[in-house]
This record gives structure tokens, C-alpha cells and sequence, in this order.
């Protein structure tokens, strides 16, 4: 599957901050990380303090914190704020009435809830921990591991 | 937004997590099949692990199955004392070296009283899957949750397995049952490679 561009940085903006939510990062700083325009990541930021996820703080170290909960936070929770995940035009779109259409749309259904499933059971604290793994892997394959955390 | 991360039946109240809810055989895969004895364990005397709220878990005693019988009914709003002597008998005390119904009690004191249990087996070529271990049941007393309680279990339960030998281990999960899913997930668990499939008969 996948998931809108915002969702996405969404999703990387959270991880980065709740990975040390003491810490405070600017958009620019977590742009640069993953390659992404400060204009359209701080769309995304101020949407994810609306959210009450993360919170600006100013003065000359300002920058940006989580402040949500991660062991509560599900990637759906975030996805959510961006995109009507599973959210199809099947009821209306061209042959919908059909037995095929009806058959169609019960198979994305099921494509759908599962999706569904697995974003909502993952939360922030989790994907933390498969993102330690990754860097655990990359340790096991790579001599200078510590640039991959880098 | 936030839902909280649960211990197994927290989130439904009387309705607890168990895949062998069911009168007879509901198990977690199709079907249970007996098996040769994969690895033996080194003992089968008890095993025990504190942990920091002076929590002990063990092998299951005949004694505990009263107690088993009625956190379940508390937990599931139905009393289901054939099918937990059953399991018991299955589960507890054949086959220890595959077959794990582990309890936790609190460290001290003299009685009984369950805080939570797990049962699980080892299971072999059933779906064309190399031997792993099956979580099939976990239960934790709804005035004990978030404590900890359930992960111990999963834990212990986990270091069964691999000392059996087993590199996997699995469970099943209603589809929408996020919280517990979350837990599930919280322990690291991702899904596997198989999907289950049903079809209407009626």
C-alpha cells in the first residue's frame, strides 16, 4: 500500500522526536534527515500539534517535541490526521451495482480492513523498536554501525 | 485519539482473550494433531521468576484450576469448568516438554490466588509450518492489569519455547481487535507468513 506523502513525513517527524522526546528539533533539522522541503514538512507539523502530538517551542534553541504518548499513539492515529485511509468511491464509482462491482469492493474491503488492522495495532513505541531493530541489523552488516543511527 | 495499550481482555470488560473461549476445541490452528515430543526440557519441576512486584510464574497445579476456572468466568461471563479441567489435563501435565500452562501467582504467600495464566504448545507441519510455539490462551485478572502481568507471562512462556528450541512463535488475533493486537504487538510480534481464510457454510 501506500500512504500520502504527508503521512509519510507525518510518520518520520514523530519517530524522530519521540525517539528523544526531551529533545527539540527544528523542521529544518528533520527535513534534512529524510530529504524533505521545510515548507511542506512544517504543513505537516503544524498539523501534528493540532493533534497535540508534538509542541513548538520558541527562543533561539526552539524547535519542536513530542508530547504525546507513544505507547498510545497508533500509526493509524497519525495516518488519520492526513488521509481517509481505506476510504473508497467504490459505492459509486462506475459498475458499483454490479454483482462485479459488489465483488470487487469485498475484496479491497478485505485488502482494506487488513491494513486498517495492522496500522492501528502498531503504535509510535513499537515502530521505535522496529526502527531500533533495523539499526541492529545494520550493526550486524555494516563495521561502523553507529553512522547508521547517525 | 490515544488508545491505551492493554493487558488481554482490559478493553472489553467481561470479554477477555481466549482463543479457546469455545466449548470444545476452538484452538488458535484447525486442528490439534498429537505429536512426537520435539525436544525435552531439562526439568519439569517448577520454574519460577520473580519479578520486580513480587510476581512468580509457574507450571500450573491442579490446585490453581478452580482458580483458573473462575478469573475466566470473570473475565468471559461464562463458566466453563469441563473444558478448563480438560485443559489442564492436556495442557498441565502431559507432555510437559511441549505443552506449557504457566500461572502467575504472587511471589509470597500461601494462597493460590491467580493473577493471570498463559497456555501454549508446540505444534509441528500443521499448514506445512515447521515445529513453533502456539500462544493460544492468555488471561490476566482484570484488578492486576497494567502491571506488567501479561507481558511476564509472555515472556516466560517465550523462554520455554526457545529453550524447546523453537525460533517462532505464534498467536491469532481477531482482526479488529486492536488492543489486543496492540499488546501482541507491543511483545514484537508481526504477522506471519500465513493467512487465515474461512468460508460461510450455513
Amino acid at each position: 500500500m501506500n500512504l500520502q506523502i504527508a503521512s509519510r513525513l507525518a510518520i518520520f517527524a514523530v519517530l524522530e522526536l519521540a525517539a528523544n522526546p526531551e529533545r527539540q528539533l527544528s523542521v529544518a533539522e528533520i527535513g534534512e534527515k529524510y530529504g524533505i522541503s521545510s515548507h511542506h514538512l512544517a504543513k505537516v507539523m503544524h498539523m501534528l500539534g493540532r493533534a497535540g502530538l508534538v509542541r513548538s517551542a520558541r527562543g533561539a534553541g526552539g524547535g519542536y517535541q513530542f508530547v504525546g504518548n507513544k505507547k498510545r499513539t497508533t500509526m493509524l492515529d497519525i495516518i488519520e490526521l492526513f488521509e481517509n485511509l481505506g476510504a473508497r468511491e467504490d459505492e459509486v464509482a462506475p459498475g458499483a451495482t454490479t454483482p462485479e462491482g459488489a465483488a470487487l469492493r469485498q475484496v479491497l474491503g478485505e485488502i482494506d480492513g487488513n491494513a486498517r488492522a495492522t496500522l492501528g495495532s502498531i503504535t509510535v513505541a513499537t515502530l521505535l523498536n522496529l526502527v531500533d531493530r533495523q539499526h541492529r541489523r545494520a550493526c550486524g552488516t555494516q563495521a561502523a554501525c553507529h553512522l547508521s543511527k547517525a | 485519539m490515544p488508545k491505551s495499550r492493554p493487558e488481554p481482555g482490559r478493553e472489553h470488560g467481561r470479554r477477555g482473550w481466549n482463543a479457546n473461549a469455545g466449548a470444545r476445541g476452538r484452538l488458535a490452528v484447525a486442528s490439534f494433531v498429537d505429536q512426537p515430543r520435539v525436544t525435552q526440557m531439562t526439568a519439569d519441576e517448577e520454574t519460577e521468576s520473580e519479578g520486580k512486584a513480587g510476581l512468580m510464574i509457574r507450571p500450573v497445579r491442579a490446585v490453581d484450576v478452580p482458580h483458573v476456572i473462575a478469573l475466566d468466568q470473570a473475565i468471559t461471563g461464562l463458566a466453563k469448568p469441563d473444558y478448563w479441567e480438560q485443559a489442564f489435563e492436556r495442557y498441565g501435565r502431559r507432555r510437559p516438554s511441549e505443552r506449557f500452562f504457566l500461572v502467575a501467582v504472587p511471589a509470597e504467600g500461601k494462597d493460590v490466588h491467580i493473577l493471570g495464566f498463559i497456555i501454549g504448545e508446540i505444534r509441528a507441519w500443521e499448514f506445512g509450518s515447521e515445529p513453533c510455539g502456539w500462544v493460544f490462551a492468555l488471561s490476566v485478572d482484570p484488578q492486576a492489569r497494567l502491571h506488567g502481568i501479561g507481558e511476564k507471562l509472555f515472556v516466560a512462556i517465550s523462554e520455554r519455547f526457545r529453550q524447546a528450541g523453537m525460533a517462532k512463535m505464534r498467536t491469532m488475533v481477531a482482526r479488529d481487535n486492536q488492543l489486543h493486537s496492540l499488546f501482541f504487538r507491543g511483545e514484537g510480534m508481526m504477522a506471519g507468513p500465513y493467512i487465515q481464510l474461512e468460508k460461510d457454510l450455513t
